[in-house]
């Protein structure tokens, strides 16, 4: 009998990211690629590139999460499809067991869980505010001709980082201008720069929460390690970054893909890697059947819908 | 003279009823859509909350099918509320439109004032008259409120997806055409018929998560503004109650003082460990219902507020205390025009879980104790 594997996918506004675990939950295969505004390419795309490493293995169960979970969901075939923040915590958990605060900063949204005894007990997102996610990060990095790689590097030779006003990503900006032609050095503005965004995050996302150690910061910003250094001296305990810290919402769908076909038995719905090559395809169109022109979505294969949604009514959610 | 008035949620079947029974002309404005809000917005301050943009778009829309005269509540108090009749009057004569706004303030006291209001958008009409309108009103939103009591919990078990809110639509549909005493009375019985129709077989063992809706009176009514989540979470498998139904926001607001019901002064003592003062608006009541809910045991509690709306933002900060003394958990969500509704499903989804697995765990070890 072959192992067993459960695929889990995330997919998000910037990364779409693909795992493959093992029975025992292991990680056995990652894949972290752009999304690039195009979901069902890079779907198809990350799974020819685990075929190679899948043959052989059982598809026991597959998990969607991210923006994109119901498209994800709808073109694999998936047995869950569940929401980031539950898929999060599940993943943190794990790797953590006693983890009693996550943070979690991506592409364009961040978002704080507390969990007691592996179970959530609250949680925000971001609402207003994208200040400090990772398209802004990008942004500022490209604006002082940094590679983002080395951003974290940079900020962590800092001594005296700058204060920079991190109410907004916009006057953020125009405050680090002002540093720049005040002279100070590019090491301290950086650093100036992942404390402002770490305070932003703490007043906002973090508000009214009891963030407890320990502390698991995952989410692609957690590879930033002056983003990690300034959650660190602004909480004043450790925070750890896990070793798949960029696939964390992909590895909590495998798992709970893997719980829900514990709970409900049977053989994933899967549709198997050959039925990825098949034509998928999204088109729109607008309801007219009331003043809210809701844009409904159609989801073919080849010619047939196998999904449809975006009414606010639920009228077309049926076909 | 044709009388409109702003939407909040099912209000428009007692208001429709209780002018057209004092002899008015009515047009009921579009229920609110997308285009609404759109009209809405472009003609108010970018920092007034939600309910003054969407009541704009809602007088347009109403005077674009012939309205002409605007019936609008007043206020007092610290929330802006108050104000928006005397502000949407002045933002209506701006953009050109030629009507009458009459406000109608809050007793205080003082019944004589509201009546003479009435008076003007009705006419002189003999005591009985008044009597036997107020009385159909009544009796529609009662049954309004008994309507929507019955499809959150019908919701959670419907047989087909949709199915509790097509008959509620169907129900509601009765009761506003109703023209007697009695007609209502039937309305409601078929209603509710209908509801119980649209259960799943073996409804009677399920035990759904309950979860309670707490926070400001018109994002709370007002299923457009607040992307269903009324709706979502019942077909996510939750029976929700709210804190506030139309019936009692009329009995609390309207005749309070007047007819001295002092009844539902409840949320007050209990909000009372944790906010004393009046803030204005609902503040008080969604600490003082989130305490209620607590203490009836539901699975959890979700604020709803405007965006920058005063009251609920001092009590969404009092709210983490109440949560983690009562052990109950809480999410607030803000809505203003820019809400998206895949960001509110997200979130609404990650509360369920969190409920849903916190009630496995308790089952396997009895429930938990209050921290703090």
């Amino acid at each position: 009998m072959s192992e067993k594997a459960y695929l889990g996918v995330d997919v998000g506004s910037v990364s779409t990211n693909l795992v493959l675990l093992d029975e025992r939950g292991d990680v056995v295969e990652k894949l972290y690629l752009r999304t690039r505004g195009e979901p069902i390419a890079v779907i198809q795309e990350g799974m020819r590139a685990l075929a190679p490493v899948a043959i052989g293995m059982e598809m026991a169960g597959v998990g969607t999460t991210g923006s994109g979970r119901r498209l994800a969901g709808v073109i694999l075939g998936a047995d869950c499809v569940k929401n980031e923040i539950t898929a999060h915590a599940v993943a943190s958990a794990r790797v953590v067991p006693d983890v009693r605060t996550v943070i979690e900063i991506g592409g364009q949204d961040s978002k704080i869980i507390i969990l007691r005894d592996g179970a959530v007990l609250d949680f925000a997102m971001n609402t207003v505010c994208a200040a400090g996610t990772g398209s802004f990060l990008d942004q500022q990095a490209a604006r002082l001709g940094v590679p983002i790689e080395k951003f974290g590097e940079l900020a962590l030779m800092s001594a005296t980082p700058v204060r920079i006003a991190g109410r907004c990503a916009v006057f953020a900006e125009s405050d680090m201008i002002h540093k720049q032609q005040m002279g100070h050095r590019m090491e301290d503005i950086v650093a100036g720069l992942c404390e402002a965004l770490v305070r932003n995050y703490l007043n906002n996302v973090g508000k009214g929460k009891d963030i407890q150690p320990p502390v698991v910061f995952q989410g692609g910003v957690a590879a930033n390690a002056g983003m990690r250094a300034a959650f660190e001296k602004a909480l004043g305990t450790p925070v750890a970054v896990p070793e798949h810290y960029n696939v964390m919402g992909a590895i909590g769908a495998a798992l709970l893909a893997a719980e829900e076909i514990e709970r409900r038995g049977g053989p994933s719905r899967f549709r198997g890697f050959q039925a990825l090559d098949m034509d998928y395809s999204a088109s729109s169109f607008e309801c007219k059947g009331c003043p809210n022109l809701c844009e409904v979505v159609n989801i073919r294969m080849g010619h047939e819908v196998i999904a449809r949604w975006g009414s606010r009514c639920g009228r077309w959610d049926s076909f | 003279m044709k009388v409109t008035f702003a939407h909040m949620g099912n209000l428009y079947i007692t208001v429709k009823a209780l002018l057209e029974g004092l002899g008015a002309e009515v047009v009921v404005p579009p229920m609110p859509s997308k285009r609404t809000l759109s009209i809405g917005s472009r003609h108010s301050p970018e920092f007034a909350c939600l309910p003054l943009k969407v009541n704009i778009g809602n007088y347009i829309e109403a005077m674009e099918i012939g309205a002409d005269t605007i019936a609008m509540a007043g206020g007092v108090g610290p929330c802006r509320f108050g104000l928006y009749g005397e502000v949407q009057r002045e933002i209506l004569k701006g953009l050109g439109y030629e009507f009458e706004m009459i406000i109608i303030e809050p007793p205080q006291g003082r019944l004589r004032h509201v009546l003479q209001q009435v008076g003007r958008l009705v006419g002189r009409n003999p005591v009985g008259r008044y009597v036997s309108a107020a009385r159909l009103a009544w009796a529609k939103m009662m049954a309004v409120d008994e309507l929507e009591r019955s499809v959150q919990r019908v919701r959670p078990v419907e047989g087909r997806r949709g199915a509790a809110t097509a008959a509620l639509a169907s129900a509601l549909r009765l009761v506003d055409e109703a023209a007697s005493m009695a007609r209502v009375k039937r309305a409601l019985g078929e209603g509710q018929e209908m509801l119980l129709d649209a259960r799943a077989p073996g409804a009677d063992s399920s035990d759904p998560p309950r979860i309670g809706i707490v926070g400001e009176v018109y994002v709370v009514l007002e299923p457009f503004v607040n992307c269903d989540v009324e709706r979502r979470l019942g077909e996510m498998g939750v029976l929700v109650e709210r804190s506030i139904y139309i019936g009692d926001w009329v009995r609390e607001h309207l005749f309070k003082d007047v007819l001295r019901l002092r009844k539902g002064r409840k949320p007050y003592d209990l909000a009372k460990p944790y906010l004393r003062h009046f803030v204005g608006g609902h503040g008080v009541e969604t600490v003082g219902s989130t305490v209620e809910y607590a203490r009836q045991r539901f699975d959890g509690v979700i604020q709803l507020a405007p965006f920058t709306c005063m009251p609920e933002i001092v009590a969404q900060d009092v709210l983490p205390a109440v949560s983690r003394d009562l052990g109950i958990p809480v999410m607030t969500l803000v809505f203003d025009e820019h809400s998206s509704d895949a960001g509110v499903l997200t979130r609404l989804e990650a509360f369920v879980d969190l409920v849903e697995r916190s009630r496995r765990r308790q089952s396997m070890t009895g429930p938990p104790r209050a921290r703090g």
